[in-house]
């Protein structure tokens, strides 16, 4: 015990040694966000060539927990921005009211919607959808109605809402396609769903394997496989109900330490620099096109006719209806 | 023979006062900050209890299948003879440290639509077989689980003194008398706290639960517990599943301590075990078919984890090396610290009156029914104010590995202990020889075994742990199994699974260095 506290105060002495000689600015953000596979260590570098600072992303949970994480920390928290909610949650981060309202509103954005929030800023977007492997499903089924009404030993592998982002995307896309009959929907849909995983890596890597042939991620993941991996096997799918749209955002906290700072790294985070980094680490669309266009790839991806997306407001009015609507379908 | 009973000595009470107050700490602490963070209280609603329900039951049915088929195979481990026997011990240990992802991905590839065996039944022209659902998780469970219930048993198999089995041979007892007089004895006093560890580690089960079990009818306490804290920052909730965890994990703790019965085997002359019984045709035919299915069962989803990461693994990113150094580094110390505070808590245990022994006991497990979540958030909320969580990253993630596989190392070391006070307690005592020389000549050549073992497996748990405290990880705080997570996060599939192949083997060469080091010079 003794030794662990020394330890630990040791260590508490060298961090602090070593963050005073230039101003800190610190991000919390998603874990896949801070990877080196990630967009972090390319827009780490940016950024400090600019501002003479030291960037600190922070891995700190992702979507809920990050909001989570934050709700814990209170006005004490050391971060002066959280990088990585989405539309879902804004409502309920305002409600906190922790979150600075923004210096500069963003402009110029090629979000599919209008955007029109005055405390978060977006990054980068995508569509969710469910992906297939094109040399395996001949009958690609293209809307939740079709999906429905497929061979019944079409099997799809989904996440759980409860505990990711992805799954929470496909409850409120359901929900805003079929705002009055979602759970007729979720009940229709429960003997296409083979599995449901508490998140993303599970159920994509299940799919991978070949458990299942479709899996719900977004519509630019065939960007990955055919960029990084020269694989075109992978599509997604289209569903003419239309694809629910995520627009993951930043916002500055009010207790942040570096407040001017943070004012500059979220006008960076709309930058060209910063843009041109998210779509080959990210796997995202930016929130402002880069001069140079989309890598190459890209044009490939399909463009839903439709975006559905719940406002700030209403996602959080729906979630918790449209969670229990969901529990019970499948739970029977 | 009655038990010899030894007095308390102001040494057990220090040491292991310190690791029960260390323990209470964490476990109950936690839930009472967690639970007084915040005021507003929505109470359980029917999904909640639907959620208890189904982790008792599932948890009841996978400890009661592991222990089942567990029974039979340690017998056939400790009885029969055969090449490869000592490398499938070894082996045993695998399946039980593997993370979740890994473990599930792995059983899908035998088990799965797209399986080894749905294969096989699809070039026959039926269907595949469809796992999700009760199935698949007890599948999962079992698959977890019973190569740790067979190693518990077989310890026990290999504590009846080898006299009592030369006894038996020159009486000509049969298979079935060897059972009644010896083994079933023994049974009793292993199975109880056997059945009680895999309950609850099935208890806290979450992520193989949902993967396996097609759904949210699957959702276990755990999952809610997580709900409440991510999803809807209800951390009173949280608190109050926790505790009803805690009040599920003390009431079958309770019960399974009072069935428990010490084995009550003379003292022997610690001969390695030889075995004249088993040796019947129709019971070696029997013992060789089950220890063939079962190593099928256990080991193919390992090898088809060995083949999808030996590519992978020539070529790992190079962030793979420092995040496996950072897991050496945590596994190691946080093992030795479980084992010294095990044998601390069990020498207590040990010296004390059978209820005030079961109460101490019980609190030993209650880290199993401890939700991971809690315990991170209540530290959290503990420490956040007065400390810079990045700071305490390693000491803090030392600190609860020891605590997760302590239950797991008591259950290992008190039965050494007990054994060995009741064996030679007194005839230390008429000898006057206490503290050091006692430990040094009677206990430690002893329980050298069991300390070897528990050491082992703790190693290889903390190698595996996900990091409860990931809370606390500052961003360049990776061990290995969050780096493997994070490759998959980022699509690097094939790199994960050369990770995950990396983080196997360590954890096994781990778990066989100090298992290995216990047994020098034993004949298990």
């Amino acid at each position: 015990m003794k030794t662990l506290l020394l330890a630990a105060g040791l260590t508490a002495m060298t961090t602090l040694a070593h963050a005073q000689d230039k101003p800190v600015l610190t991000v919390y953000t998603y874990d896949s966000f801070v990877t080196d596979w990630g967009p972090g260590p390319a827009i780490e570098k940016a950024f400090e060539t600019t501002c003479d600072c030291d960037l600190q992303l922070v891995a700190a949970g992702d979507g809920a927990s990050l909001l989570s994480r934050i709700q814990l920390e209170g006005a004490r928290s050391d971060a002066d921005i959280v990088l990585g909610l989405d539309t879902n949650l804004t409502a309920r981060a305002k409600a906190t009211g922790l979150f600075a309202t923004l210096s500069t509103s963003p402009n110029g954005l090629d979000v599919p919607v209008e955007w029109n929030d005055d405390t978060f800023a977006p990054y980068d977007w995508g569509y969710f959808a469910f992906i297939y492997d094109n040399t395996k499903l001949e009958k690609v089924p293209g809307s939740f109605q079709e999906l429905i009404n497929s061979h019944k030993n079409l099997k799809i592998i989904i996440q759980d809402p409860r505990s990711s982002t992805p799954g929470l995307g496909l409850l409120m896309w359901v929900k805003t396609a079929y705002p009055n009959t979602a759970d007729q929907i979720w009940k229709a849909l429960a003997p296409r769903i083979l599995t449901v995983t508490k998140g993303w890596s599970e159920a994509y890597g299940m799919f991978l394997e070949g458990e299942a042939d479709m899996v719900l991620s977004y519509t630019t993941s065939p960007a990955y496989h055919i960029i990084a991996e020269e694989d075109a096997t992978k599509s997604a799918a289209s569903f003419s109900e239309g694809h629910y749209l995520q627009i993951e955002v930043a916002g500055k906290l009010k207790s942040a330490d570096q407040p001017e700072l943070a004012d500059k790294f979220l006008d960076f985070m709309t930058s060209n620099e910063f843009q041109s980094i998210i779509p080959t680490t990210n796997w995202m669309y930016p929130a402002k096109f880069p001069q140079e266009g989309l890598p190459k790839g890209f044009e490939t991806l399909i463009t839903p006719v439709d975006s559905l997306i719940a406002s700030a407001k209403d996602a959080e009015e729906i979630r918790d209806i449209a969670l229990s609507e969901w529990l019970t379908a499948l739970s029977q | 023979m009655t038990q010899y009973q030894k007095p308390t000595t102001l040494f057990e009470v220090l040491m292991g006062g310190t690791v029960l107050a260390f323990l209470l700490l964490l476990t109950v602490g936690t839930v009472i900050a967690v639970g007084t963070a915040t005021s507003f209280q929505q109470g359980l609603n029917p999904s909640d209890w639907a959620a208890i329900r189904f982790t008792i039951l599932q948890a009841l049915t996978s400890a009661a299948l592991s222990i089942m088929i567990a029974i039979p195979t340690a017998r056939a481990l400790a009885r029969q003879q055969f090449r490869g026997r000592q490398i499938m011990i070894s082996l045993l240990g695998a399946p039980f440290i593997l993370p979740a992802i890994v473990a599930v991905l792995g059983i899908i590839a035998v088990w799965g639509r797209s399986g080894l065996i749905s294969d096989g039944l699809k070039a026959l022209g039926t269907e595949p077989l469809n796992i999700y659902g009760f199935t698949g998780i007890i599948l999962a469970h079992i698959f977890f689980n019973l190569p740790l219930a067979t190693r518990l048993i077989l310890q026990g198999w290999l504590a009846i003194p080898s006299e009592h089995f030369r006894l038996a041979a020159q009486l000509g007892f049969s298979t079935s008398e060897i059972n009644r007089r010896l083994e079933r004895p023994m049974l009793l006093s292993i199975i109880p706290g056997a059945f009680l560890l895999i309950f609850l580690l099935c208890i806290t089960s979450f992520a193989v639960a949902l993967a396996l079990g097609g759904g949210p009818r699957a959702t276990t306490v755990e999952l809610a517990i997580y709900q409440a804290i991510r999803f809807d920052f209800d951390l009173s909730k949280a608190a109050t599943l926790a505790i009803i965890q805690f009040g599920i994990c003390t009431l079958i703790a309770l019960v399974a301590l009072k069935i428990a019965r010490p084995m009550d085997f003379t003292i022997s002359l610690d001969q390695p075990a030889k075995r004249w019984d088993g040796h019947e045709r129709r019971t070696r035919t029997f013992d060789k078919v089950l220890l063939l299915l079962v190593a099928f069962f256990l080991f193919a989803p390992l090898i088809s984890i060995l083949l999808k990461g030996l590519q992978p693994l020539l070529s790992l990113p190079t962030q793979v090396w420092p995040a496996l150094w950072k897991s050496v580094s945590i596994a190691i110390p946080a093992a030795l610290i479980t084992t010294t505070s095990a044998t601390a808590l069990a020498a207590l245990i040990a010296s004390l009156s059978k209820h005030t022994a079961t109460a101490v006991e019980s609190v030993g497990f209650l880290t199993l029914a401890a939700s991971p979540f809690v315990i991170g958030t209540g530290l959290f909320i503990l420490l956040n104010p007065y400390f810079n969580p990045f700071a305490l990253a390693l000491p803090l993630t030392i600190a609860v590995n020891v605590i997760m596989s302590l239950p797991f190392a008591l259950r290992i070391i008190l039965p050494a202990i007990t054994r060995n006070q009741n064996d030679y307690g007194r005839l230390g005592a008429s000898l006057g020889m206490t503290g050091i020389t006692f430990f040094r000549l009677a206990i430690w050549p002893r329980i050298k075994r069991a300390l070897g073992f528990a050491t082992g497996l703790s190693a290889a748990l903390s190698m595996g742990d996900l990091g409860v405290v990931t809370l606390f990880a500052p961003p360049d705080f990776a061990t290995l199994p969050l780096t493997m997570y994070r490759l998959m996060a980022a699509y690097q599939m094939d790199a994960a699974a050369g990770t995950a192949l990396l983080l196997v083997a360590t954890s096994l060469a781990l778990f066989w260095i100090f298992d290995r080091g216990g047994r020098s010079d034993h004949f298990i």
